[in-house]
């Protein structure tokens, strides 16, 4: 039930917002801030609650919904999380109310519609990780993507509407695709319940796989899917930017784990090669894209592409450093770019630009958004102490593991790292004040110190006591890693290995 | 053999608090400063945290020395917190061991650190971010001491990209002149790359030995040996590649002289002392895994020869004093790889302590030197200046006499020591030797041209507006211990001609002898080891006097020199036009690349497929638009056929 | 007296098609609403007529006529909305000329 709450409360204040009037800003920014704090809280306990070491899942709440036609097939609504999903709900939860805070900088205008749409999109990220039925996971798949839709278009700068076209066709497109998966792969199963998708030792059709990864590399984004990303960071609101970053790719990824490795084993193994090969790539194409840019937002949205190229890699070694790396490292990149965009953000709502060129020597005239900048730089470049290098050794170490050659390219990634951030760090900071306008810029207020020191302490939690989080989903993790030795173990013979994921009622 | 000792951990975080304080100071100072422009803020609180802080740890290290000193050799002082990143195939924990040699590099780090902190009080006074350096500086301390501190290898990465990052911070400490802030970037993507390396060496290590402990993997590299001979070799070869970034070692050294952008207290600690000598610790704490490698041996030997004469020859040229002395360092930790090429760890160790007090040394003395010169750095305008400051001078001219190993100083010992160890390697390494001893006649010949320009012959600064003046005695105090300590550093290691014990390869000898035991002993004869130390002595004096006396005439003496040959003095003085040719093989293709992939590949081949789909779907909606003509009427018939046709359809097509 | 089924469908026919040219042909948005009533109403007879064919007398079938009943509620409903739409066009337009309004042409 408690599962329910969680997620439902974001809608019930969106509804609750819908119904206030819209003249008082400060009552509505209140209501949502209040809201998802609470939300927070709640899911801070689920993650306190939560026992690490056992495979499987927890908390599950299950009430029946509807039966689909022609093949009898009993739909439930049922949510549960497990070592995967417990993570990325505790990343959603805490993010949504800095992100709530971090809109009264730069959202004056419709702030009733703004707020509404935040909280459907928590209503809806939340369910993706979250459900444990395939229709209402893929419900709540697409409710996450509306309101993304309205945040970027109504909100989003310049050329907004080119990049919210750009963003919801390619994901409508991927979405399809796994429709057509996930009819076929109920229909054929006879089943919509993913613990029961899990626990089946059957080899699943490899092109169901394909049409479930296809839709979440689209989101991840793994190149050469990743163009729409670029443009979509740039033109969204900042809050807007630090949910893409900190939760909507990580759907992706997450989905990838869940739906990709952990629901096709047999079929991951096949794809590996192609995915450490992408995922590898991925971390040098974004880099030097990074290299490119001369826009500070865009340059951060393409570091995206690199860093979730980690995850990408970490996933598909398919080792056990790897598998914890990849995970650890959504969070990580969740905090450390969330990071980076909301400092954009407020760097943007004093100076109205956002080309490298246009700023310089911030560090005389803003101390302390400097010395936030350069934690939040050294996060992400994986600097050992910050969260960013654990989840990148381990997903290195593990890639090694199973592949030396995309570990070796993959590790030239944290060179690259360092010079396109860096050099956005010099070109911000450092320097003499060019221009005379950026020397009367004020420095980060209260709210903006209070918005960004959970996520920093965070950083530093995760970089020293990283176990607080790898505890978490390390029993799931070993689980699944087990099942896919054993897959391998058969090989071809198809011998059926014990089934891991035991449904824990409760 | 390890006794639990918890203290251990003050060491390391007494700096970090002194750091965290000093920041907070940083912060009022600003504050402050807002309120009224003049005010200084609470400055003097964060020097006295700061030195206080380091000269504590330095007490815990002295007492950690003397609890070694009464147990046992191989005996280390351990403790252990939590286990950090637990990674399934390795667990990494969260712990500190000091043995003998940690010891040693203890006592370095927190007992020169502390001296440059208290210089670093008159050096920096004035500064409007007085307080941001104390924090930054302790900061460094305490990275430098979990390098040290660390049981494993990862542990020692986190201290070691730590350094890295307040190297990072203090090359650009003035960071408004832009430059200073170029050069810090450089030091850290260079140190990168050496970093890329220590990590595939490290992934490779726990493919070996499922651990990362140092001493575990230390103690089974014998038993690993035979099955995976190969791997250990590469794994040694990366790591060194990692000692390559933050030693400075060819091909990865152009950074070392950039980053004399920092104020000058900073090189002496960082970029003399302490950070740079963390590649000469990491091989002889792993001395049995480079050991194991002859073929990784005589690679770090030739690079580190090859280093100490790029080196060298480069600082011939130099008009900034501080650029001799960058090249120089350059060149002396060259000496130290060196003599790791020929398993002399001990040796190593000994030139990186005598190193660390007569660079410190005589960078502090050239700091000393600017300040008095009001931030003059260039030799072309100094000269003469030994009546100036005369205590500044004399503690120079100790470190200078150590530094160019004229006889009975500290370097003259440590670096006769590496040389005679090369030399009784043989075969190739008499090569290795050779230039090591061309290199030591360089170094005589370019330090005394540095004493001498700068306090001797004329003075050529313009006295109207120059008053070289001596610095206070917060300066200068540091200044006369370290020279104290140049001049007799060398009875650590005293020679074995001279029938007493050397005390630093005694002390390390527990940590070194797994490394020995691997290698073949090679021994001089008496004999040749008097010949080695008199050729030693005959050279550095006679190219110290050379140097000394020829640029006695001022700096027109290097066109005297070289000026019919302005090729060569363009090579030498770009340290071989190494930038350039960085610049010409990875830095423009790099960026071409970037260009390529931003520009062609990814807005016009993807993009472009992109739009180029939705720009079809948008054409064939455009034509199919005349049927949407807005009339009611016409939808209407438009349905009507439909249904009729689908009607026809289905009569007769249901029947046949 | 017993009217053949045949006659109440011919009846029907000529109801739609006379709705339907009506439909096609009026521009008057009101006699298009009307034509649409002749539609509906011509569907209604066919269920009717349908209805009285497939039962046997005395029996009690109701279907026929209950569809009819929902058809005759949807067409209130449709001629309420309609109309609705049709003054809100006229206050737009000035006018119930269908052609008015083609706002949504391609």
């Amino acid at each position: 039930m408690g599962l329910v709450a969680l997620t439902f409360l974001p809608l019930a204040a969106a509804v609750v917002i819908a119904l206030l009037p819209g003249r008082n800003a400060a009552l509505l920014r209140a209501v949502a801030f209040f809201a998802t704090t609470l939300v927070a809280g709640m899911g801070a306990g689920l993650f306190v609650d939560f026992e690490g070491g056992v495979p499987g899942l927890q908390s599950v709440y299950e009430s029946a919904w509807f039966t689909l036609p022609g093949a009898d097939v009993p739909v439930h609504f049922r949510l549960g999380v497990d070592g995967i999903s417990i993570l990325m709900v505790v990343l959603t939860a805490i993010l949504m109310p800095l992100v709530v805070l971090s809109s009264y900088g730069h959202v004056k205008e419709r702030v009733k519609e703004f707020l509404f749409w935040l909280l459907v999109m928590e209503t809806g990220m939340l369910g993706v990780f979250l459900a444990l039925d395939l229709v209402l996971f893929y419900f709540f798949w697409e409710v996450s993507l509306v309101p993304l839709y309205f945040l970027v278009g109504i909100w989003g700068s310049d050329r907004r509407l080119y990049a919210t076209v750009k963003f919801f066709l390619y994901t409508v497109a991927g979405s399809l695709v796994m429709l057509v998966g996930v009819i076929e792969l109920i229909y054929s199963q006879g089943t919509s319940d993913v613990g029961a998708l899990l626990a089946n030792t059957s080899e699943l059709p490899a092109w169901i796989f394909a049409s479930f990864a296809l839709a979440f590399a689209i989101k991840v984004p793994v190149i050469p899917f990743h163009t729409w990303l670029a443009d979509a960071h740039t033109e969204a609101p900042t809050s807007g930017s630090v949910l893409l970053a900190g939760v909507l790719l990580k759907m992706g990824t997450y989905g990838l784990l869940r739906f990709g490795i952990q629901m096709f084993p047999h079929a991951a193994v096949d794809a590996a090669p192609l995915f450490l090969a992408l995922g590898a790539i991925g971390i040098v194409y974004g880099a030097l894209l990074a290299m490119a840019q001369t826009d500070l937002k865009r340059l951060i949205a393409c570091s995206s592409v690199s860093h979730l190229g980690f995850v990408v890699l970490g996933m598909f070694a398919l080792t056990q450093a790897g598998l914890r790396g990849g995970v650890l490292q959504m969070v990580n990149h969740g905090i450390s770019t969330g990071l980076l965009f909301l400092l954009v953000g407020m760097v943007y709502e004093r100076t109205h630009t956002r080309e490298l060129d246009r700023f310089g020597g911030l560090a005389a005239t803003m101390p302390l958004f400097a010395l936030f900048f350069v934690i939040t730089v050294l996060s992400s470049v994986g600097l050992p102490g910050l969260n960013g290098f654990v989840g990148e050794y381990m997903i290195l170490l593990g890639t090694f593991e199973a592949s030396p050659l995309w570990s070796v390219v993959g590790v030239t990634g944290v060179i690259f790292g360092a010079i396109y951030l860096l050099r956005a760090t010099r070109k911000v900071l450092f320097g003499p004040v060019v221009h005379e306008s950026n020397r009367r810029l004020a420095d980060l207020n209260g709210r903006e110190i209070a918005l960004m020191a959970p996520l920093v302490l965070l950083a530093v939690w995760i970089g020293v006591r990283p176990n607080t989080f790898i505890g978490k989903t390390a029993g799931t993790l070993d689980a699944l890693q087990r099942r896919i030795e054993d897959v391998r173990g058969a090989g071809d013979s198809a011998a059926a290995p014990s089934p891991i994921v035991e449904e824990e009622q409760g | 053999m390890t006794a639990t000792w918890n203290a251990l951990w003050l060491v390391p975080l007494l700096p970090l608090l002194g750091s965290a304080v000093c920041g907070v100071i940083h912060f009022l100072c600003l504050k402050q400063r807002r309120a009224d422009p003049n005010a200084t803020g609470p400055i003097g609180a964060a020097s006295a945290v700061a030195c206080a802080s380091v000269l504590a740890s330095f007490v815990i290290a002295v007492v950690a020395f003397f609890k070694l000193l009464n147990a046992d050799g191989f005996t280390a002082l351990t403790s252990s917190a939590w286990h950090w990143i637990d990674a399934g195939s390795v667990s990494i924990d969260v712990a500190m061991v000091a043995d003998r040699l940690s010891s040693v590099m203890l006592l370095v780090v927190t007992g020169v650190g502390f001296l440059i902190h208290v210089y670093s009080i008159g050096y920096m006074k004035g500064d409007p971010g007085f307080a941001k350096f104390f924090a930054y500086l302790n900061l460094f301390v305490f990275a430098m001491l979990i390098l040290v501190l660390s049981s494993n290898l990862i542990g020692l990465f986190v201290g070691w990209e730590g350094v890295g990052l307040c190297s990072y911070l203090l090359i650009g400490f003035w960071y408004e002149k832009g430059w200073p802030a170029a050069a810090g970037q450089k030091a850290f993507v260079v140190n990168r790359i050496g970093d890329a390396c220590f990590l595939v060496g490290s992934f490779l290590l726990v493919s070996v030995f499922g651990t990362l402990d140092l001493s575990d993997v230390a103690a089974s590299v014998p038993a690993q040996l035979d099955a995976h001979a190969g791997r250990l070799a590469l794994a040694a070869l990366l790591l060194f590649g990692g000692a390559c970034g933050k030693s400075a070692q060819f091909p990865l050294l152009t950074w070392l002289p950039d980053a004399m952008a920092g104020p000058t207290p900073v090189s002496a600690l960082i970029h003399a002392a302490t950070m740079v000598t963390a590649g000469v610790y990491l091989v002889v704490r792993l001395n049995p895994l480079f050991a194991a490698a002859p073929e990784v041996l005589t690679v770090i030997g030739t690079v580190g020869a090859l280093t100490a004469l790029i080196g060298a020859s480069t600082a011939l040229l130099q008009r900034d004093i501080k650029k001799v002395l960058a090249y120089s360092t350059v060149s002396q930790l060259g000496y130290m790889f060196l003599g790791l090429g020929s398993g002399a760890w001990a040796a190593a160790i000994f030139h990186l302590v005598t190193h660390a007090f007569f660079k410190g040394l005589l960078f502090l003395g050239a700091g000393s030197v600017i300040h008095g010169m009001h931030e003059e750095q260039d030799m072309a305008r100094m000269g003469g200046l030994w009546s100036y400051m005369p205590r500044t001078f004399l503690t120079f001219l100790c470190g200078a006499a150590a530094l160019s190993g004229l006889p009975l100083l500290s370097g003259f010992f440590s670096k006769d020591e590496i040389l005679a160890h090369t030399f009784a390697s043989g075969g190739f390494h008499y090569a290795l030797w050779f230039v090591g001893v061309a290199t030591a006649a360089m170094t005589a010949f370019y330090t005394w041209r540095m004493v001498s320009l700068t306090f001797f012959g004329e003075a050529r600064f313009d006295a109207a507006h120059v008053k070289p003046h001596e610095s206070p005695a917060v300066m200068t105090a540091p200044l006369m211990i370290l020279a104290f300590l140049s001049v007799v550093g060398g009875v650590l290691g005293l020679p074995h001609v001279f029938h007493v014990t050397h005390l630093l390869k005694t002390w390390l000898e527990p940590v070194t002898a797994g490394g020995d035991a691997l290698l073949t002993a090679h021994t001089l004869s008496v004999g040749s080891e008097w010949v080695l130390l008199g050729l030693g002595s005959v050279l550095a004096l006679a190219f110290a006097h050379y140097g000394f006396h020829l640029y006695k005439r001022g700096p027109e003496t290097d066109d005297e020199i070289y000026g019919s040959r302005p090729e060569v003095v363009g090579f030498l003085s770009s340290a071989w036009s190494l930038d350039r040719i960085y610049d010409k093989l990875v830095v423009k293709p790099l960026k071409l690349g970037a260009f390529l992939i931003a520009v062609v590949v990814d807005q016009f081949a993807i993009d472009g497929l992109v739009n180029g789909a939705g720009a079809l779907a948008a054409n064939v909606a455009r034509r199919l638009r005349v049927l949407v003509d807005g009339s009611v009427k016409s939808y209407a018939l438009w349905m009507g056929a439909g249904a009729a046709a689908l009607a026809i359809v289905w009569i007769f097509g249901g029947s046949a | 007296m017993n009217v053949p089924t045949e006659h109440f469908l011919l009846l029907a026919a000529v109801l739609f098609c006379t709705g339907v040219l009506g439909f096609l042909v009026r521009r008057n948005v009101i006699v298009v609403l009307a034509s649409v009533e002749l539609i509906l109403n011509a569907a209604n007879l066919t269920f009717l007529a349908a209805s009285r064919h497939h039962t046997a007398l005395g029996e009690a079938n109701l279907h026929g006529p209950i569809f009819a009943l929902f058809v005759i509620l949807v067409a209130a409903a449709e001629a309420a909305v309609g109309l609705a739409l049709v003054i809100a066009l006229y206050r737009l337009k000035q006018s119930v000329r269908l052609d008015a309004a083609s706002e949504l042409k391609g």
